[in-house]
């Protein structure tokens, strides 16, 4: 059944195409049922291929499927094919799943939409080149994928163009990740050169005996690429702002799938990260490290849901860029999986909510919802359980998986990453009491600001909900897939071991070490909630106390970013546009003027009078005889 | 070199003589017809080049491509004391160039309306697609310069004839620069043909594959003339800092004028380097090679800076082509078969995507009698289908992968990196700039709230759509099934390459290394030693 | 007849040539500047002559020939000119014909 792998993206390229040809036709909502078909066709392909590799041997987990050659030229030659292998399948897996989901909620939330069925239009195309990113056999079908993704996530970003904000986000989410794509081009131009080849097989079969030179620079030019995708410090700007776009974009796209490619990516080449120098790596932990900490302490002091949502997702990828540089790979894409389940469910119940609130994001216009939206503040209350690290949810023991690893790497890495996985439980929660809790504040004076209407929250509909119950079930029983206990029990570890080519780090420490860790991560995770309760459930302490302007403003790492660029940046691309025009074109028009003023002042001599040419004549004629003459010797 | 020309199939149509005498017949027919007729003008323009189109397209299925000598040979003498002949011929070169002014030109008639004078405006025409086509076949020097300058005087009298307000301006100095580049040619290509019957010791001879595979010159001799050559071509792409007639000449030209300086005209320039540059100089090129990929590098990224900040979306897209042509410049000075087949690629996806684009931001202009960007604005609702070609233009235009402008940028950038590697990272940079130009315009245009003759601007008209369906078409075929084209030119390119390797000593084509990182210690390693390294491999 | 020493002719000949240039240059007559050009060209004819003579070559005659049928010609045009110019505009200098001016 492995063999079924192109049915996988083909489910949802033909989806593109008929929505293409006929989406205005099928309207709503059946466009939006076409899509979910057709994502749950390409679902049910990933289950299928899934058993089919499960039957197979472990060691012969590896089918390559050739379509067709796609750029031949000289010794050089990539083709359009597919590599179905346990990390592929994995990401395959939850990858589609999700996608299902958010297509059915994206029924009901985009109810009433007038561009309803392009809506559908992108996410589709989105999904396919997602799979295509997965599922490529070569970095060339990757970076089409990697492309493909970030032009339907500018399209979803900037899908309400009218409003200046989401086209300017929408752009910027498109030129940061062109930054990181730069970083992935020139690795791949490196790969060539030097195996000759740029497909997975060649590439990480030679991995062992490259240069370690050219394996740092290779794994630091994908790690440019992956921190544009994956949203991390210096890149990572984009991501706030492209919760511009609709909800479900934010977490299909800007949660759980895309935004993870760049983790999958640096898995994927796993053994040219191996073979680089070792401060290579060590680069990657610490900057996902600073990103984790950074963001956290962004998000605690947001007050728009979806920004802190946001800053979330980027502090949670940090941790994932952490796992990968410490060499836990697996903890990396179980993190990344469990992420999917809980920060999807947390996007889709904000936007239930923010449905529900018609269209209000402040949450200081929320509170005591969860009488109004059961549904939603359960299954929202799940997916907190599990960001917080609470057990026995999913979002522990992945985070707990990556803890460890940091802490077999450097122990001052821990203690800063425990610090950050206590802020993510402390937002969270902060969140949590804001909106569902406390006093309904639903339209409270915010910046002296009543909201224009009255506001009548209400629970969303049933194809909104149906993922929200879904995802919270993921999100509960989701670590189950690995669990520490017994080498049997991790599942996920043995399933994932062939396309980690032995460069997991397996890590040595003895039972009571990681019994007492857990114990620091869940009492960190539960002084986490417990502060955020006493703020802002007792109101033993004033907001004030944590939440800092100069936090809520991103430290000023945007602003500053910014004016950078509509400052300085602007000028100097002003002044070569003055330089070209002034000078360089400058130059041709003196040349011309130079030309045409000699000109001129040569014409004066052509009076027009008889007498004055015959003037030149005689005199031309009287010089000729005296230079003849004076030639002449006698 | 006799075999080069015979090893193509007899061919009993003259593929050659035709594309260039219909064309030209049909500007005479035009010329003579009736006064006020001029919708008869416009459908004997559209038959002729249809046809001339179509003999394009049935060249490309004839095209035999595992052979690396050129096809449909005509020759006919023609004075013959001073060695001069009617020699032509396609091979996998100019192929897709002779394919894309084919088929362009019959869009580009039929796509907009003149205004006034149309007699004279689709002779003229006509006349340019004679010309374009008759340097793409050339195969004799003066043959190729006598075509080489003919494109300007139509070319001349549609911006300064249908162009907009400052046309005359424009039209002057576009004539004047390109002129002032050719004229040295001239004396570079007399040098090179007297020079060439010196050292032989024969008889005058023009013939481009005489004179190349004898290679009779000096060095010095050869680099001076090359000299001549590439100062004509440089003006013609136009290479950093010789470009400032192009935004000018774009700007002020008709639409059609626009799109045909875009797709075939500035392709005159990087043809000649391939086709007249590499084949006749091998050393020169390889000795000039450094400066010319470091003029087409500051063309990638000064083109995409000064593009930026421009205020009219047609000067834009002009400057966009600088960047655009600085690629096709550096793949071909890359000197392998990657960059060179690239740089082919990019000179026909260039002509696709900066086409439509220009006849998209024709149509808007024809709507909205304004170029303006600031005055644009929030057209994605009122034209939405627009919006939408113009999106997948644009992404074409940045090189999206799966869409034509990647391929030829790839291989690009992949073939300059192998021969200069910092460079091609410098090169590489450009790609996030074109994004920030046509993203920063798109959302200017497109984007945001429409107001005025904004909101009730008129949508692609069916007509108009069904001329965008072949760009359509052609933008995701090259981008995803590449490999027809790729295949047709490889033979040729290979040769071109195998040719440099022959005739200049100690160079070898730059390649990757085979095999796992062999050979390739530390990132200092100079490229051009590569080669030898994964010979030593083989 | 006594043989008189060839400089005299070219004496004479130099100051007819001299006389036609000067009238040439200072009037604005038209007809009265082209007689002073065919004084000029017979000027040059008595030089041929005389010099024909004095060395014996009768090369200098056949110029002669040719001299004096490209005045004949240029009798021809120039003075359909001066007419027509004439009949155009009564009574024009030369100075009055400046179009050519740069």
């Amino acid at each position: 059944m492995v063999e079924l792998v192109w049915l996988i993206p083909a489910f949802p390229l033909l989806g593109f195409l008929v929505l293409l040809v006929a989406g205005r036709k099928l309207g709503e909502p059946g466009a939006g049922i076409f899509a979910t078909l057709m994502m749950g066709g390409s679902f049910l392909s990933a289950v299928a291929v899934f058993v089919g590799l499960v039957d197979r041997n472990e060691n012969d987990r590896f089918y390559e499927l050739t379509l067709f050659e796609w750029i031949p030229s000289g010794d050089f030659s990539v083709d359009v094919g597919f590599l179905a292998d346990p990390l592929a399948i994995t990401m395959t897996l939850f990858i589609t799943g999700i996608a299902t989901l958010i297509h059915l909620y994206s029924i009901g939330y985009m109810h009433g939409d007038a561009n309803f069925y392009k809506f559908f239009l992108y996410l589709i195309l989105f999904a396919f080149s997602m799979l295509m990113l997965v599922l490529g056999n070569n970095l060339l079908l990757t970076f089409l994928g990697w492309e493909g993704v970030g032009t339907c996530s500018y399209l979803l970003i900037s899908f309400w163009f009218t409003d200046e904000a989401n086209a300017s986000a929408g752009k910027k989410a498109f030129v940061t990740n062109r930054v990181g794509d730069f970083g992935f081009m020139i690795a791949m131009f490196l790969a060539f050169f030097t195996f000759g080849s740029i497909n997975y097989g060649e590439m990480l079969s030679g991995a062992p005996g490259m240069a370690v030179g050219t394996a740092t620079a290779i794994t630091l030019l994908l790690f440019v690429g992956a921190a544009g995708k994956s949203a991390q410090f210096p890149l990572y700007l984009w991501l706030p702002d492209a919760m511009a776009g609709p909800t479900p974009v934010s977490a299909l796209i800007h949660a759980a799938t895309m935004v993870t490619s760049g983790i999958y990516l640096l898995t994927r080449v796993n053994p040219i990260i191996a073979q680089a120098d070792g401060w290579a790596p060590d680069i990657i932990m610490w900057v996902g490290l600073f990103t984790a900490l950074f963001a956290a302490s962004i998000a605690v002091a947001q007050k728009d849901i979806k920004k802190v949502l946001a800053f979330s997702t980027v502090s949670q990828l940090g941790f994932m860029f952490v796992a990968v540089g410490s060499g836990v790979y697996v903890a990396a894409i179980f993190h990344m999986i469990t992420h999917a389940f809980f920060k999807a469910l947390l996007f889709l119940g904000a936007g239930s909510v923010i449905h529900g609130m018609h269209d209000e994001q402040d949450m200081r216009r929320y509170g005591a919802l969860y009488k109004v939206m059961p549904v939603t503040a359960f299954t929202f209350i799940i997916g907190w359980l599990a960001i917080a690290g609470v057990p026995p949810f999913a979002g522990f023991w992945s985070k707990d998986e990556i803890l460890l690893g940091a802490y077999n790497e450097n122990k001052v890495a821990w203690v800063l990453l425990l610090l950050a996985a206590v802020m993510t439980a402390f937002y969270m929660s902060r969140l949590v009491f804001m909106t569902f809790f406390g006093k309904a504040r639903w339209d409270a004076e915010i910046d002296g600001e009543v909201p224009e209407h009255e506001i009548h929250p209400h629970e969303s509909p049933k194809t909104m909900l149906l993922p929200l119950v879904v995802l919270a079930g993921l999100a509960a029983a989701g670590g189950a897939m690995n669990l520490p206990f017994t080498h049997s029990l991790k599942r996920l570890e043995i399933w994932l071991e062939p396309s980690l080519f032995g460069n997991e780090q397996h890590i040595n420490v003895a039972a009571g070490t990681k019994w007492g860790l857990a114990i620091i991560a869940i009492v960190g995770a539960l002084s986490g909630v417990a502060g955020a309760a006493w703020i802002y459930l007792k109101h033993k302490a004033p907001a004030s106390l944590v939440e800092k302007p100069i936090m809520e403003s991103g430290w000023g790492y945007d602003t500053a970013v910014s004016n950078f660029m509509g400052g300085p940046g602007r000028k100097g691309f002003d002044a070569a546009a003055w330089f070209d025009k002034t000078i360089i074109d400058g130059v041709v028009n003196g040349a011309g003027s130079v030309v045409k003023g000699s000109g001129t002042l040569l014409a004066k001599l052509q009076t027009g009078y008889v007498r004055s040419s015959a003037v030149g004549i005689a005199g031309g004629a009287v010089a000729l005889v005296v230079y003849f003459l004076a030639r002449t010797s006698f | 070199m006799s075999l080069i020309l015979a090893s193509s199939e007899t061919v009993t149509f003259p593929v050659a003589p035709a594309l260039i005498l219909l064309p030209l017949l049909g500007a005479v027919a035009i010329a003579l017809l009736p006064k006020r007729q001029f919708e008869q003008a416009k459908t004997l323009a559209l038959v002729v080049s249809t046809l001339v189109g179509a003999i394009t397209l049935w060249v490309l299925f004839e095209f035999d491509q595992a052979d690396a000598g050129y096809q449909f040979v005509s020759e006919q003498s023609w004075i013959d004391s001073l060695g001069i002949s009617w020699l032509a011929g396609i091979d996998g070169i100019s192929l897709f160039l002779v394919v894309l002014s084919g088929l362009l030109f019959p869009l580009a008639i039929v796509a907009v309306d003149p205004g006034h004078d149309h007699k004279a405006y689709y002779a003229w025409l006509l006349v340019l697609e004679a010309g374009c086509l008759g340097v793409f076949v050339a195969l004799d020097l003066f043959m190729f310069f006598v075509f080489f300058e003919i494109v300007l005087v139509p070319m001349y009298f549609l911006i300064g004839k249908w162009g907009h307000a400052n046309r005359e301006y424009a039209a002057t100095k576009f004539f004047l620069y390109t002129m002032f580049g050719s004229a040295l040619m001239l004396v570079g290509i007399v040098s090179l043909v007297t020079l060439h019957a010196n050292e032989t010791g024969g008889d005058l001879t023009f013939n481009l594959v005489t004179i190349a595979e004898t290679q009779a010159l000096g060095t010095n001799a050869a680099r001076l003339i090359f000299l001549t050559f590439a100062l004509a071509f440089a003006v013609k792409v136009p290479m950093f800092p010789l470009h400032t007639w192009l935004p000018d000449a774009h700007t002020e030209a008709p639409t059609a004028g626009s799109v045909i300086l875009a797709g075939v005209m500035l392709k005159l320039g990087t043809y000649g380097f391939i086709r007249f540059g590499l084949y006749l100089f091998p050393e020169a090129s390889v000795w000039f090679a450094p400066v010319m990929i470091t003029l087409g590098v500051i063309g990638i990224i000064y083109g995409a800076i000064v593009a930026t900040m421009q205020k009219d979306l047609k000067r834009l897209v002009a400057y966009s082509s600088v960047a655009h042509l600085g690629f096709i410049i550096i793949g071909t000075f890359a000197l392998n078969v990657q960059g060179i087949e690239g740089g082919i690629l990019q000179m026909v996806n260039h002509g696709i995507s900066t086409g439509a684009l220009f006849l998209l931001v024709g149509w808007i202009y024809e709507r909205r009698h304004t170029r303006q960007i600031a005055e644009l604005g929030g057209l994605q609702k009122s034209a939405p289908i627009m919006a939408a070609v113009f999106t997948l233009v644009m992404l074409s235009s940045i090189g999206l992968p799966g869409l034509n402008g990647f391929v030829g940028e790839f291989l690009i950038l992949l073939g300059t990196f192998t021969a200069h590697r910092w460079w091609a990272v410098v090169a590489t940079s450009g790609v996030i700039l074109a994004a920030l130009y046509l993203l920063w315009a798109y959302q200017r245009v497109f984007h945001g709230p429409a107001e005025g003759e904004n909101a009730e601007m008129e949508d692609l008209k069916w007509s108009e759509g069904f001329i965008m369906i072949p760009f359509i078409v052609a933008i995701f075929f090259m981008g995803i099934y590449p490999k027809p084209v790729i295949e047709r030119m490889e033979p040729a390119v290979e040769r071109l390459v195998a040719h440099i390797e022959t005739n200049v000593e100690g160079f070898t084509e730059p390649v990757a290394n085979h095999g796992a990182g062999n050979g390739f210690g530390d990132l200092e390693v100079e490229s051009s030693e590569s080669g030898t390294e994964g010979d030593e491999h083989e | 007849m006594p043989n008189v020493d060839a400089a005299y002719y070219l004496i004479l000949a130099a100051m007819l040539f001299s006389i036609g240039a000067f009238g040439l240059l200072v009037r604005r007559n038209p007809l009265v500047m082209f007689m002073c050009v065919e004084l000029m060209l017979n000027a040059v004819n008595l030089t041929f002559v005389a010099f024909s003579r004095d060395l014996n070559d009768v090369g200098g005659q056949v110029n002669v020939f040719f001299v004096l049928v490209v005045a004949a010609a240029e009798v021809v045009v120039g003075l359909a000119i001066i007419v027509a110019v004439m009949r155009h505009r009564p009574g024009a200098t030369a100075d009055d014909l400046s179009v050519l001016r740069g």
